[in-house]
């Protein structure tokens, strides 16, 4: 009797032991998706990390799928004799967990304390971290260490369009706000105003959430999306360079424009 | 009665103050923000034309033909000078920043020396190319910097008139994130010794386009309230509100919108042929469940499931729960540039949150594509023999003239950046010439 539990502790023992050895050496392999050009987050570090250890890519590893990415990642499809598509589907993952290990507690570690390396390789450990400047700004939960920007914008230049957006027009409907936006850059790629997003959101006179300082309010992630949408293209506006709310409108001039349509408060004109 | 007089007199005199101090007190707020505004533009001007100079020289080292790299050059000069503009607005005079000033002259000198004489006769030497290559290393380092600084600016809401107060007030170097930051970005440029975007293609705005061409038969509004209904994906189309546009829209259109609970949704279509032009879905977004690869599935499905036909896919960006993508019309493996599309999927659960037909109805019509009087090799020997070509296809894209040309266009690598080059297929002009973007450092990311 008193043997019993001690046996049973032995053979759980055995199983733990022999189930233990038989772990693959890769901790984590990649979530089923297919990975393409311009995706970000956990798979795309290791899709990085994993081309890295091979030596097929040698620029930061940053979370997000760009270019050097996929260069790197058609090269591997051409050394190992797969279908150069650029896509990470389930047979060139298959073939990147078979060819090279990836530690990712250690590759996270790394990536988020905002270090920045370039060589995550055979020889075990990584080298080459140089320390980035930190910012003075209070820590938020874990993030990519880059993020997609559109063409020709910075994370600043849309910040400060959501600050101008969500100083005019918050409280309006959502279309409303993004028209907003698509007014400032019809401005700056009409040759009557000024032709930097700044230009524009500064001149003189030319917002009233400017003049009075509402622009310096915080802008809601609302705004920002409302933001983004106008800089990839949309323009709820109908190619607007003037709007006004017609209760508060001081100008008759601004009467004067052929309207073009009315979001929420805000009638919008040529 | 006399002291009740004096009292009445007296408080009026209170009062009065109370009013002129409150009044001044206006006043010199209205004169603050307006100075305020006055810096904060030059300074967010100045990161916006460093960004610009960087891109610009970038892709100026990718060039080949001399009639394209001349026109280029003027243009980093002009930014140039722009930029030197804007450091002069900067309540800077106390700060030692004269280097950066100095660096930007000499961007200037440099490209001006280069544009106004005959690269055809005497094209850019070797060292010349050298320190075109530095001034790019240079730029991006001074760019970075002060994306850095205008982050911390924007982030922690500061204010130059702080700033000048500051350094108005004490002779002693500061705790000042501004100060700081310039001074950091001013000694980057001392260990240098002497030495538009109008780039995405597809938010192309129409110049002299319209949607004129777009025709078909009227649509009456119950027949534009039926098709919201099933865009928006909706029950009941009472709950539609429809407008119509007024006489300063390039053509008439419908605007539809709902909203139900946190939803919102809006149609722009044409009245004539009842084409959707713009459609937005506004919703609070959940966590993550799609990959961008899937939403690619879901976007392409739609366009197919509205008649859009032959479009192929030609760029796909994350943003945090959303996936945008643009579409390119092909005609017999033809990209056609002008005619894109872009929709946006939300990637919790896969629904389309937008899409944006505009451009795609500016240009779209039937065309006649001629062979190519040049092959795929000839116009290769056209591109900079510097640049790695990875891919290749033919484009038909808008040339700075606004007309559209048939061209090949070229994907290659030189050093760490990636350039989209087209040649002409009929006369081997270098188009256009673009530097990929690259994403962005995280300017929130780390600890």
């Amino acid at each position: 009797m008193v043997f019993r539990p001690l046996f049973y502790m032995l053979i759980l023992g055995t199983i733990m032991f022999s189930s233990a050895l038989f772990i693959p050496q890769y901790t984590k392999a990649f979530s089923p998706q297919v990975i393409q050009h311009g995706a970000v987050g956990d798979d795309v570090i290791e899709l990085q990390a994993r081309l890295q250890y091979l030596g097929f890519y040698n620029k930061q590893i940053d979370g997000v799928f760009g270019w050097s990415t996929y260069w790197a990642l058609r090269n591997f499809q051409y050394e190992f004799g797969l279908n150069i598509d650029g896509l990470a589907g389930q047979t060139t993952k298959d073939k990147l967990v078979k060819a090279s290990q990836y530690n990712e507690q250690d590759v996270k570690e790394k990536v988020r304390s905002g270090d920045k390396f370039t060589h995550y390789g055979k020889e075990g450990t990584k080298k080459d971290t140089n320390k980035q400047q930190q910012e003075t700004t209070p820590s938020t939960p874990p993030t990519t260490p880059a993020v997609n920007v559109p063409n020709g914008f910075s994370q600043n230049d849309i910040k400060l369009l959501a600050n101008a957006v969500h100083g005019e027009a918050r409280g309006e409907p959502y279309e409303g706000q993004v028209a907003v936006a698509a007014v400032i850059l019809n401005r700056v790629q009409s040759p009557t105003f000024p032709n930097t997003v700044s230009g524009v959101i500064f001149e003189p006179r030319a917002f009233t959430a400017v003049a009075d300082g509402q622009i310096w309010l915080t802008p809601n992630d609302t705004s920002r999306r409302a933001v983004l949408d106008a800089i990839n293209g949309w323009d709820p506006s109908g190619n607007a360079l003037y709007y006004f709310n017609p209760d508060t409108a001081t100008s008759p001039w601004i009467w004067t424009r052929p309207q073009i349509k009315r979001i929420g408060k805000h009638i919008f004109c040529k | 009665m006399i002291r009740s007089i004096l009292l009445i007199i007296l408080s009026l005199g209170v009062i009065g103050t109370g009013y002129w101090g409150y009044k001044e007190h206006q006043e010199k707020n209205a004169v603050l923000i307006h100075a305020e505004n006055t810096y904060q533009r030059s300074f967010h001007e100045l990161a916006y034309h460093m960004d610009l100079l960087h891109d610009k020289i970038g892709t100026s080292l990718a060039m080949n033909s001399k009639t394209r790299l001349s026109p280029q050059l003027v243009d980093i000069w002009r930014i140039s000078s722009e930029a030197l503009a804007n450091v002069g607005q900067l309540p800077l005079t106390l700060l030692p920043f004269n280097k950066t000033e100095e660096f930007l002259s000499n961007i200037g000198d440099f490209t001006y020396r280069t544009a106004v004489r005959d690269l055809d006769k005497e094209p850019l030497s070797e060292d010349e190319m050298t320190s075109l290559k530095k001034l790019y290393k240079q730029a991006s380092e001074i760019k970075d910097e002060l994306r850095n600084v205008q982050y911390a600016v924007l982030e922690n809401d500061l204010r130059w008139m702080d700033v000048e107060l500051a350094l108005a007030t004490h002779d002693d170097p500061l705790d000042n994130t501004i100060i700081d930051g310039f001074k950091t970005v001013e000694k980057k440029v001392e260990g240098y010794s002497e030495s538009s975007t109008d780039s995405p293609l597809m938010t192309e705005t129409g110049k002299g386009q319209d949607l004129k061409q777009l025709s078909g038969k009227k649509t009456s509004e119950n027949e534009a309230l039926n098709y919201g209904k099933k865009l928006f994906d909706i029950k009941d189309k009472s709950d539609i509100q429809l407008t119509k546009s007024g006489e300063g829209s390039d053509i008439p259109i419908f605007t539809l919108s709902y909203e139900q609970g946190d939803k919102r949704g809006y149609l722009d279509m044409s009245v004539h042929g009842s084409h959707p032009i713009s459609l937005l879905v506004e919703r609070p977004l959940n966590k993550k469940q799609l990959s961008l690869n899937e939403g690619y599935e879901r976007a392409k499905k739609f366009l197919t499931n509205n008649d859009f036909k032959d479009m192929t896919l030609q760029q796909s960006t994350e943003y945090d729960q959303i996936g945008v993508y643009t579409f390119l019309y092909q005609q017999d493996n033809v990209k056609v540039y002008p005619d894109s599309i872009e929709v946006k999927v939300a990637l919790d659960d896969g629904d389309i949150l937008g899409l944006t037909a505009k451009n795609y109805y500016m240009h779209h019509k039937q065309r006649q594509i001629d062979t190519p009087a040049l092959s795929m090799a000839e116009a290769k020997k056209k591109v900079n023999p510097q640049v790695k070509i990875m891919d290749d296809g033919l484009a038909v894209i808008r040339s700075d003239l606004g007309d559209e040309v048939l061209t090949y266009e070229f994907i290659g690598t030189y050093e760490d950046d990636t350039y989209r080059i087209f040649i002409n297929a009929m006369d081997g002009t270098e188009e256009k010439i673009e530097r990929l973007q690259k994403a962005e450092r995280n300017f929130s990311h780390g600890t």
